[in-house]
């Protein structure tokens, strides 16, 4: 790889010939970003064009000679057909409940570890645990070893204390996998949000305290204002990978039971059903969808990042 | 870990010696440890399911799967002895290897990329270096299943399903955007002077980045490629869908457990333990850096 990069360099005195030397140079400065840039475009740009161009053929793999142009149809389809219609909503309903969740969860977490406290550093290490977790392997370990009702450990600590022994993934299907990815999530908002609580301008703090202030007071209007756009940017980054979210659905419902999102709806819609062009329609709806976050966590995080350049 | 644990935020306040300030600190301090207990509580409360997932993986089949559960029960490796199919059993050794392949390929691919990309956008930055940052980072916002159908009839008509190392690009393409906004953190700290003194040696550019930037930098491309390990590592979609026997990974593997039932809980909880812990090695190895290499390098 460093021999591509560096060939245009070595190359630049022979090619003087002609040229202005100002572009050159230029060129010698592109050159090391040349085959990263590249290869992102190759690798990601030219596979969702396909996908564009497949959503608007009537395509089913198992027949292949029925292939035809069908214009929006498979976006109609996709937008009336119930089981889609409802991925869509079960998408909706999966990200905002899980962002919310995990962010207040991940708030309260963020304060607590805020403050020094004998054993800090090993509660910390406790609370980042659940992220580190394969996220198969965290799915499996709430879909056999917490939710299961015969052997579960909410079960087997409800028997204790005499409660009901419900089927956690039956009876609440959907609340089972959210609760399972506020579990893995609840870390990295903390840390996002301890971040946040550490780049706090202590001084100003120190000062509103020696004025009289309440910790409500400080709160409410010094530690929330800054604490804003890491919370933003949280809820943002959370709601990109957890819209992607395959893993826990797939592990814990298979989705079923009313939990297929849109993800899941998409693998089984080409992979098991063959429909190529409704899923890539399926697919394109996904990244629409992604655009409008995107637009929002590119702005968050340019302000943050605009900062810092002007920092340095 | 590197905690003061004496230290009271009141000190100073107690200090000053004046009564009637004595008051709200002590009530303060028992909020304090209250807190501090809290704290700890919460702490206990998320790690409970990992603990509980521990011990159920040594316990024997039957004691794994009591209601209710048995704390008490005896000891055993039997459920890691399963796992490594000693007993009979698919053996998870060529999913552990495919994935350990695919990951540090994938992620010695990603720095050997994004290295010299990152030194573009901060020591040397060409035109309208921003804007070229932001694409990198808007690639990470496309969805895997946008691309995912095209590139399974891709893999279909070259021959390459089942092939690990097209996993290895998709990973690289997956984690270079995190990569470059990583490193390109990192390198900016690099100082100029430096740099320019080597040049001024009559070094060239791969010489420079070589001997020169990548030392000064080490620890935040280390980081950098322990959060693009994990990423790799923890990845399913891709590998379900492209991969089969022969280059099937890690977590495609434990997708084998999602419909055991309770004869295998120790075993599956044995598997999990296992093909986490280089996830959980490597995350508590790069725990200062986690925060800035999953928000994009945003915040730090």
């Amino acid at each position: 790889m460093t021999a591509t990069t560096t060939a245009p360099m070595a190359a630049t005195p022979e090619r003087t010939r002609g040229t202005p030397n100002a572009r050159l140079r230029a060129w010698a400065t592109r050159a090391p970003l040349l085959p990263a840039l590249i290869f992102m475009i190759v690798v990601t740009q030219l596979p969702f064009v396909a996908t564009l161009v497949i959503s608007f053929f009537d395509w089913n793999s198992l027949y292949p000679d029925a292939r035809a142009f069908a214009g929006l149809a498979n976006y109609g389809e996709v937008l009336t057909d119930p089981d889609l219609r409802r991925s869509v909503w079960t998408t909706i309903l999966l990200t905002v409940a899980v962002v919310l969740a995990s962010l207040v969860l991940g708030l309260v977490l963020a304060l607590l570890l805020d403050r020094r406290f004998r054993g800090r550093g090993i509660v910390r290490t406790l609370l980042i645990a659940p992220f580190l977790v394969v996220p198969v392997a965290a799915a499996l370990l709430w879909k056999h070893v917490l939710y299961n009702p015969e052997y579960g450990l909410f079960n087997g600590l409800l028997h204790y204390v005499g409660g009901p022994q419900p089927d956690w993934i039956s009876d609440a299907p959907l609340l089972a996998v959210e609760a399972s990815l506020v579990w893995q999530w609840t870390p990295f908002m903390m840390l996002i949000l301890l971040a946040g609580l550490q780049s706090r301008d202590h001084q100003q703090i120190e000062a509103a305290r020696v004025d009289g202030a309440s910790d409500w007071q400080i709160f409410r209007h010094l530690t929330l204002p800054h604490l804003r756009r890491y919370l933003e940017l949280g809820a943002l980054l959370g709601s990109i990978y957890i819209v992607q979210n395959f893993d826990a659905v797939f592990t814990i419902t298979s989705g079923g039971l009313g939990t297929a999102n849109l993800p899941y709806t998409v693998y089984q819609t080409f992979y098991q059903a063959h429909e190529h062009g409704l899923a890539s329609a399926a697919g394109v709806l996904v990244v629409i969808g992604s655009i409008i976050i995107a637009t929002f966590a590119l702005r968050v995080v340019s302000s943050l990042f605009r900062e810092e350049v002007s920092r340095g | 870990m590197s905690d003061a644990t004496t230290d009271m935020p009141d000190t100073r306040t107690v200090a000053r010696g004046t009564t009637a300030d004595t008051r709200p600190a002590r009530s303060h301090r028992a909020r304090g440890a209250g807190l501090g207990v809290a704290a700890w509580l919460l702490g206990l409360l998320f790690f409970l399911p990992i603990a509980w997932m521990v011990l159920t993986s040594l316990h024997s089949e039957p004691d794994a799967a009591t209601n209710p559960p048995s704390w008490a029960a005896s000891l055993t490796l039997d459920g890691y002895r399963e796992f490594f199919g000693v007993g009979g059993g698919a053996s998870p050794w060529p999913a552990l290897i495919n994935s350990t392949v695919a990951s540090l390929a994938s992620t010695l691919l990603v720095l050997l990329l994004a290295f010299p990309a990152a030194y573009a956008l901060s020591i040397r930055p060409v035109k309208k270096w921003t804007d070229v940052l932001f694409f990198f980072l808007s690639t990470k916002m496309l969805p895997v299943v946008a691309g995912l159908l095209p590139l399974y009839l891709f893999a279909k008509n070259t021959g390459l399903l089942d092939n690990i190392w097209l996993l290895v690009l998709l990973y690289t393409s997956m984690n270079l955007p995190i990569a470059v906004w990583m490193m390109r953190s990192f390198l900016a700290e690099v100082p100029v002077a430096v740099i320019e003194a080597a040049q001024l040696d009559g070094a060239r550019l791969p010489t420079v980045l070589a001997r020169v930037v990548a030392p000064i930098a080490a620890p935040g491309i280390a980081a950098t490629a322990l959060i693009c390990f994990i990423f790799s590592w923890n990845e399913l979609l891709f590998a379900r869908v492209l991969t089969g026997v022969v280059a099937e990974t890690a977590p495609v593997f434990l997708t084998g457990f999602i419909t055991s039932q309770g004869l295998f809980l120790a075993k599956v909880c044995a598997a999990s333990l296992v093909i986490s812990l280089p996830v959980l090695a490597a995350g508590f190895a790069a725990q200062d850096k986690l925060v800035q290499g999953l928000s994009l390098g945003a915040v730090k």
